[in-house]
Order: C-alpha cells, then sequence, then structure tokens
C-alpha cells in the first residue's frame, strides 16, 4: 500500500512538474505535430497514400518517445543539478521507486503528443478516427506508456554515467523513430535492424495501437509490451543498484 | 578599423569559442555529425514508404535545411550566453561598434553551418548512393555558404529576441521544426497551400535548398544564380532585420534596467 501511494505521489508530482516546462511541451506537442505535418503531406503527395491514422499514431508515438528520451535519459541528472539527488538516495525506499514515478511521469506526458497529432490530423488534414478494436485501444495505450516509462528507467540509470546526457538524448531521438517504423514501416528497413527493433518497447507499442485503432489482433504487441517492460525493470534496478553502489564508494554522488 | 577588424574576427572567434558549449566532441558528434545523417536516412525511409520523391531529394534539401541548428542555436547562445554567464552588462558598457561586435559572432557560425551540411551530404550521399558529380562539390560549397549565412540572420533575429526571451531552446526548436516544413526539405513547395508557398519564399534556405538539388543533379552555377540572389538577398534582409533588433532590444533593456535579466 505504501508502495502504491509512493509510485503515485511521485507520478503525480512529477506529471505536474513536467506540464509547467516549455521544454517538455514543445517535445510533447508541437514538434510531433510538425512531423506529423510533414509525413500527412508526404503521404498525400505519394503514390501510396496509406491510412493517415497509421501516421497519426506513429507520430504520437514519436512524441512518447522523445518524452521518455529526454525525460527519462536526464532524470537522475535533473535531480543531481537540483541538488534533490542525495535526499531521493537517502529517503527509506529504494531509489528505484523513487526514480521509477518520474520515468512513467514522462511516458505519461508523451500522450500529449498522440493526443495532439490525432486532433490536428483530425482538424486539418481529415484523418478519420474510428477504432476498429475500441476496448484494446483503451488496454494498449496505458500498457505502451508503461513500457515505455520502464524503457526510460534503463534509459536513467545507463544514461547518468555520461555526462552529456542530453547530447546522448539527441543521438538516439532519430535512430530509434527510424529502427522502430514509427513512421516508415518495418518492411522496408534493411533486415538486419528487425532484432534491434525487437528489444524496444516503441516498435511493440505503436504496433498495438496501431492494430487496436486500424484493424487486426493487438494481444500479441500488447503482450510483448508486457514482456520488455518486466524485462526494462530487471535491467534498471541492477544498472540503478550499481550506479548507486559506485556513486558511494567513489564520493560522486552530486559530482557530474 | 583595425580596432572593428579585431573585434569581428578575434572578438567573434573568441566569443564563439567560449560561449558555445557543442564544441566538445562530446556533443559536437553526436548532435552535429550523427544527428544529421539519421535526419536524412528518416525522411529517405518516410519517403520510400510514401513512394514520394527519389532520396536525392532528401538527402539534399535535409543536409541543407539540418545547417539551421548551428545557425539558429549557436547565433542565439553567442548572445543570450552572455547573459547566462552573467558577462552581457560587460558587453553593452564597451565602447566597440555593435556591428563588428554583433556580426562578428556571426562568421564561425557560418563555417560550422557549412561543415554540417556538406559532411550531411556527403556522407548520406555516399551511405544511399547518391551520385554527386565531383564538379558539383564547388557550386554546392558556395549554395550551402550563401544559404548558411541566409540563415545565420535568422539566427540573428532569434538573438535579439533572446534578449527579451527566456527559453530561448524552446524558441529554435519551434523555428527548426517550422524550417522543416516550409523550406522545402521535404515537401514541394508545390504540394504546399497557397498561404505556406507564400511563406516559403520568404525564408531562409528554400531558395538554397532549391539551387543545391540543381547544383547536385549537375546544373552549372549559372543556372541557379537567381536562386542564389535570392536567398542572399533574403539573408541580408534578415541579418539588418537581427541587428536592428538587437539593438532596438539592447536599449529597451538599458531603459528597463533588464539586461541581465530575461
Amino acid at each position: 500500500m505504501r508502495l502504491a501511494r509512493l509510485l503515485y505521489v511521485g507520478w503525480a508530482f512529477n506529471l505536474k512538474s513536467l506540464t509547467l516546462s516549455g521544454f517538455f511541451i514543445i517535445v510533447s506537442i508541437i514538434s510531433p505535430v510538425i512531423f506529423a505535418s510533414i509525413a500527412y503531406l508526404m503521404f498525400r503527395a505519394g503514390a501510396r497514400p496509406g491510412s493517415l491514422l497509421f501516421v497519426a499514431i506513429g507520430a504520437g508515438m514519436m512524441g512518447i518517445w522523445s518524452s521518455v528520451l529526454f525525460g527519462g535519459g536526464g532524470a537522475i541528472a535533473w535531480q543531481r543539478w537540483q541538488g534533490t539527488l542525495e535526499y531521493c538516495i537517502a529517503v527509506p525506499p529504494p531509489f528505484i521507486w523513487v526514480v521509477l514515478p518520474l520515468t512513467i511521469a514522462t511516458a505519461t506526458i508523451g500522450l500529449y503528443s498522440l493526443t495532439a497529432t490525432l486532433v490536428w490530423g483530425w482538424l486539418f488534414f481529415d484523418v478519420p478516427f474510428e477504432l476498429a478494436h475500441p476496448a484494446w485501444f483503451a488496454v494498449a495505450l496505458p500498457v505502451s506508456v508503461l513500457a515505455l516509462g520502464l524503457l526510460g528507467l534503463v534509459l536513467a540509470s545507463t544514461f547518468v554515467l555520461y555526462r552529456h546526457a542530453n547530447a546522448l538524448s539527441n543521438l538516439l531521438e532519430y535512430p530509434i523513430w527510424l529502427v522502430t517504423g514509427l513512421l516508415t514501416g518495418l518492411a522496408l528497413l534493411p533486415g538486419w535492424t528487425r532484432p534491434l527493433s525487437w528489444v524496444l518497447a516503441p516498435t511493440w507499442g505503436v504496433k498495438a495501437l496501431r492494430e487496436a485503432a486500424i484493424g487486426g489482433d493487438p494481444a500479441f504487441a500488447v503482450a510483448m509490451c508486457l514482456v520488455l517492460g518486466a524485462a526494462y525493470l530487471v535491467i534498471g534496478h541492477f544498472c540503478l543498484g550499481y550506479f548507486e553502489r559506485l556513486a558511494r564508494e567513489k564520493a560522486t554522488l552530486t559530482l557530474a | 578599423m583595425t580596432v572593428s577588424l579585431r573585434i569581428f574576427f578575434i572578438g567573434g572567434l573568441t566569443a564563439y569559442r567560449a560561449l558555445i558549449n557543442w564544441l566538445s566532441p562530446w556533443i559536437f558528434v553526436p548532435t552535429l555529425v550523427v544527428a544529421p545523417i539519421f535526419q536524412i536516412l528518416l525522411f529517405v525511409y518516410i519517403g520510400r514508404n510514401a513512394g514520394v520523391q527519389s532520396d536525392e531529394f532528401f538527402v539534399v534539401g535535409n543536409a541543407v535545411q539540418y545547417a539551421s541548428i548551428p545557425c539558429l542555436f549557436s547565433m542565439t547562445n553567442a548572445i543570450a550566453g552572455e547573459r547566462s554567464q552573467q558577462t552581457l552588462m560587460y558587453i553593452l558598457v564597451t565602447p566597440a561598434g555593435r556591428l563588428p561586435l554583433f556580426l562578428g559572432r556571426a562568421l564561425p557560425v557560418i563555417a560550422n553551418a557549412m561543415f554540417v551540411a556538406a559532411f550531411s551530404l556527403f556522407v548520406s550521399g555516399a551511405l544511399l548512393h547518391i551520385d554527386v558529380p565531383f564538379s558539383a562539390w564547388g557550386p554546392i560549397a558556395l549554395v550551402i555558404f550563401v544559404s548558411t549565412f541566409s540563415c545565420t540572420g535568422l539566427g540573428l533575429i532569434c538573438a535579439g529576441i533572446a534578449l527579451r526571451v527566456r527559453e530561448t531552446a524552446v524558441l529554435n526548436n519551434i523555428i527548426f521544426g517550422l524550417l522543416l516544413i516550409f523550406t522545402g526539405a521535404n515537401v514541394d513547395i508545390d504540394e504546399l497551400p497557397g498561404w505556406m508557398q507564400a511563406i516559403s519564399e520568404r525564408v531562409p534556405l528554400t531558395h538554397g535548398i532549391q539551387a543545391a538539388r540543381q547544383v547536385a543533379n549537375g546544373a552549372p552555377l549559372g543556372d541557379v544564380r537567381g536562386l542564389l540572389a535570392t536567398e542572399a538577398v533574403i539573408g541580408v534582409a534578415y541579418t539588418i532585420v537581427g541587428y536592428l533588433l538587437l539593438r532596438f532590444l539592447e536599449r529597451e533593456s538599458r531603459k528597463r534596467a533588464s539586461v541581465q535579466i530575461a
């Protein structure tokens, strides 16, 4: 019960805090809308128009990934800059339960992206919003957010060892958009990228949402999100433990 | 005259080195070397998926468009960075001429942006087997120079706004995103609605990208001189507006005693 309360309060606090950040609003709303607009225009002009709903969901997931990448990747570094990292580590609950709500909050902020791209597409590009499986969509959405939030935990615990975490975030934004086929689809990508896409939650998250919205069977993709989320939790647990021990041994907790 | 030249060249370079933290290879390589190549690959694959345009269209367009990252962010930082380091007031009380002081900071920005655009074009072209004739690289360099100069003018306007606005990263990210749409880097200008085409004709990089595409296809420089001249005129106009805006906001900051605060 205490753990549930800690997770909820941490999530709600960080969600409000991130909502006040202009940078996050840009990352999660304006940037995906811009990419969605370009993609709508490209698909409209192209020889294979495809489904604009496919584009809207992909662009929304791009925003969720960006939000997780910058928010999750910089989670521990922010605490360090704000001078609150020592308190986060010194409190009785394990450090992972303090960081986890923060990374899940960054993924939740990404929901603004999905909402923005769907509304934008509906208003200006006549994108229909009719769900093939509404119940599955309602399941796929929180499961995808959870999986990406847990991936954020892995980023938080590994990026902290790199002083310029923001640069690493810049580096990983486009490649993951590309490899997970958010706007391109996976079929066109070279075969060697497939295994990479399989271990990344955005691949399965966007697949689950698309199959729930456009048609198909999203059950496998939802299950993959859950399996990957569990794996990320285990990896994040060990990485955070390693970071904490290293920082305590070397007395470098507040130093980059 | 000598003093002005010293301020322009040495002062500009010193300020650039002091204020632009991405000169560290740990930031420069991921942000300005690797990221543009993946931006190009992303749009190439979206284009293939949508069945629109050729790979070359996206490679050339995005390589030149990505020059806007150093142009916008460096130029803004070269002015606003003084404020965050608490040195802006010392700069503004000096008797140094404002023209060499502000414009001198633009020169290293242009050089950096040219490198970013040319490197992205070369590497992504090689990756995607885009055949750019060897003889075209000279004219392409000139096109990139004019385009980066033009976009640096826009960066100067952002630097002026940065004297009043705190969230400069947000501002620059929005402008970068808008340039992705309006410059025609990814969507042919003719495919845009009329009101968007009207804006496209007036923003930096649009004509530069068109010229770069033609030159990469083997057109002689003479064929694109009109596009280059238009790009240069747009650059001069933006630079003048940016300079005047900086002077105006400097005076306003003095009046309001807000030089060090946004």
